[in-house]
């Protein structure tokens, strides 16, 4: 079994605020259907919210913030799975009912390292 | 090399990709099945010519690269599961046939996965499935070595990190992947017929071609599509004369392979039976190459054949590309006139150069020579290879 992490990209929204009510039941419904290889996910706040940090002159050195995601694009992480899955193609079709793969987003999925 | 040693090298070439496709699933590596794969092929090349060839040579080079790939964890020092893994190895129990062959058929289905690039797809079928190194692999796709091997090896590390499954496709699958699997061999093989310089690729394609109807001999995709591929390579001795290009109708029928026609004749047949209700796209090209393959002459083709086998053509495939080669067959059927008219009403065309060309040719016949130059021209910029675009600079000239 590979753990896959399944990153939802779509238009930037804020689920806690504007989240409509049937998109939340799709979601509801995709959990329950993926039940079985879902091992955590979340929502995120949208991009405003977001801090991204680095620290310059190496470690210890300055901290540097800067307001925003780490990559400005159309479409922002809004949010992510961890399915634990037999292979790609039961991660693809998994991915693939995850509401934002057919409401103008996109998912992409990657394989999580396991450190023994 | 000797006859035998020819022979010997053939066989080895063979029985290369089976061997390699069982011990990927036995270790779960590709890069240490390659390496042992590579070390058993070497060794038989070294002493089957001396020795002679073993009575059963699939198996001979099987139990070398089992050895060779333990030997080669061990001295790797792998974690403890990949030991055990190893000691499975040791007897290399007689794989039965079907085994086999869907080690083979995982393989294909591997290398030609959807989930790769299709540039991936290609290189890893070259590599992996033809045997070729990474360097041909290279020269064959016109990519410099060092970004060929960086594809070889992204596309290795997704299959093995990413965990694309080494299997053999659920049936309910099997058109999707098969359709990925065929536009793979098939691109391999235009890489090869475009460029009469690369043929050595064309002749790979038609060699993984053979595997795939090998492996499955009931799908009308896969016959026909090694049917279209040998129709177009019994032409090969009569396409290029002199590295200039020969058009269909001056070449030298007599140069065509009389043995690939017939076997691609009968593929056709078989491939069209089986798909009786939606043709399968590959089996109806090469049903419009069997008309050109059986014609005695230019002059005597059937244009009312191949003008409907295009028709039937376009139900399954219907892109602009195949209306051209219509209007052109059209053209040949109904006259000029009636050919242009067709050719005109294509949208998208612009910046196909076959497109102009085609133009230019039929523009020539209806004495509009104006037109026709302009159109060569257009054709000329578009971007051709240099034995095509010098093959229209003289029917250019030829306008006077």
């Amino acid at each position: 079994m590979t753990t896959y992490l399944a990153l939802i990209y779509n238009k930037d929204m804020d689920w806690h605020q504007s989240a409509p009510v049937e998109m939340n039941e799709e979601y509801s419904e995709f959990g329950r259907a993926a039940a079985a290889v879902i091992r955590g996910g979340n929502a995120l706040y949208p991009t405003s919210t977001a801090t991204t940090v680095r620290v310059t002159g190496g470690k210890g050195g300055d901290v540097l913030t800067t307001d925003g995601p780490y990559a400005e694009t159309k479409e922002a992480l809004t949010g992510y799975y961890l399915l634990e899955c037999a292979d790609l193609e039961e991660a693809v079709k998994t991915a693939a009912q995850i509401p934002a793969a057919w409401n103008g987003g996109a998912i992409e999925i990657r394989p999580v390292v396991q450190f023994a | 090399m000797t006859d035998a040693g020819d022979a010997v090298a053939r066989l080895v070439r063979e029985e290369r990709a089976r061997v390699l496709a069982t011990l990927i699933r036995v270790t779960g590596s590709v890069d240490l099945a390659e390496d042992a794969t590579q070390d058993a092929v070497v060794r038989a090349l070294e002493t089957w010519p001396r020795d002679g060839v073993p009575d059963n040579p699939r198996a001979w080079l099987l139990v070398a690269a089992k050895r060779q790939a333990i030997d080669h964890i061990r001295r790797e020092g792998r974690r403890a599961g990949k030991e055990a893994a190893a000691m499975d190895l040791v007897d290399p129990a007689d794989e039965p046939p079907e085994v086999v062959r869907d080690d083979l058929l995982r393989l294909v289905f591997t290398c030609c996965h959807p989930f790769l690039s299709l540039d991936a797809q290609v290189a890893l079928a070259l590599r992996t499935l033809a045997g070729l190194s990474t360097a041909e692999v290279a020269r064959g796709l016109m990519v410099p070595e060092a970004t060929m091997a960086k594809r070889l090896t992204r596309a290795k590390q997704k299959i093995a990190k990413a965990g694309i499954p080494y299997r053999v496709p659920a049936a309910e699958e099997l058109p999707d992947r098969l359709a990925g699997v065929a536009t793979t061999v098939y691109l391999i093989f235009n890489e090869g017929y475009a460029d009469i310089s690369r043929s050595g690729l064309a002749a790979e394609a038609v060699r993984l071609g053979r595997v795939l109807a090998e492996l499955m001999p009931d799908e009308p995709t896969v016959l026909g599509l090694l049917a279209l591929m040998l129709l177009q390579e019994s032409r090969r001795a009569a396409r290029v004369i002199d590295g200039a290009p020969v058009l269909l109708a001056d070449q030298d029928r007599s140069l065509w392979d009389a043995r690939a026609i017939k076997e691609g004749v009968e593929l056709v047949g078989v491939a069209l039976r089986r798909s009786p209700d939606r043709p399968d796209r590959y089996a109806v090209q090469a049903a419009i190459a069997a008309c050109h393959a059986l014609s005695l002459s230019y002059a005597e083709t059937n244009w009312d054949a191949v003008v409907s086998w295009y028709d039937v053509l376009l139900t399954v495939h219907d892109t602009p590309v195949v209306r051209l080669n219509r209007a052109v067959a059209v053209a040949e059927r109904d006259g000029a006139a009636a050919g242009l008219a067709l050719v005109d009403a294509i949208p998208d065309l612009e910046a196909y150069p076959w497109w102009h060309a085609s133009r230019a040719e039929l523009l020539n016949r209806l004495g509009d020579k104006d037109s026709a130059r302009a159109a060569y021209e257009r054709a000329l910029a578009s971007g051709l290879n240099e034995p095509t675009a010098e093959h229209l600079r003289r029917r250019l000239e030829d306008l006077g």
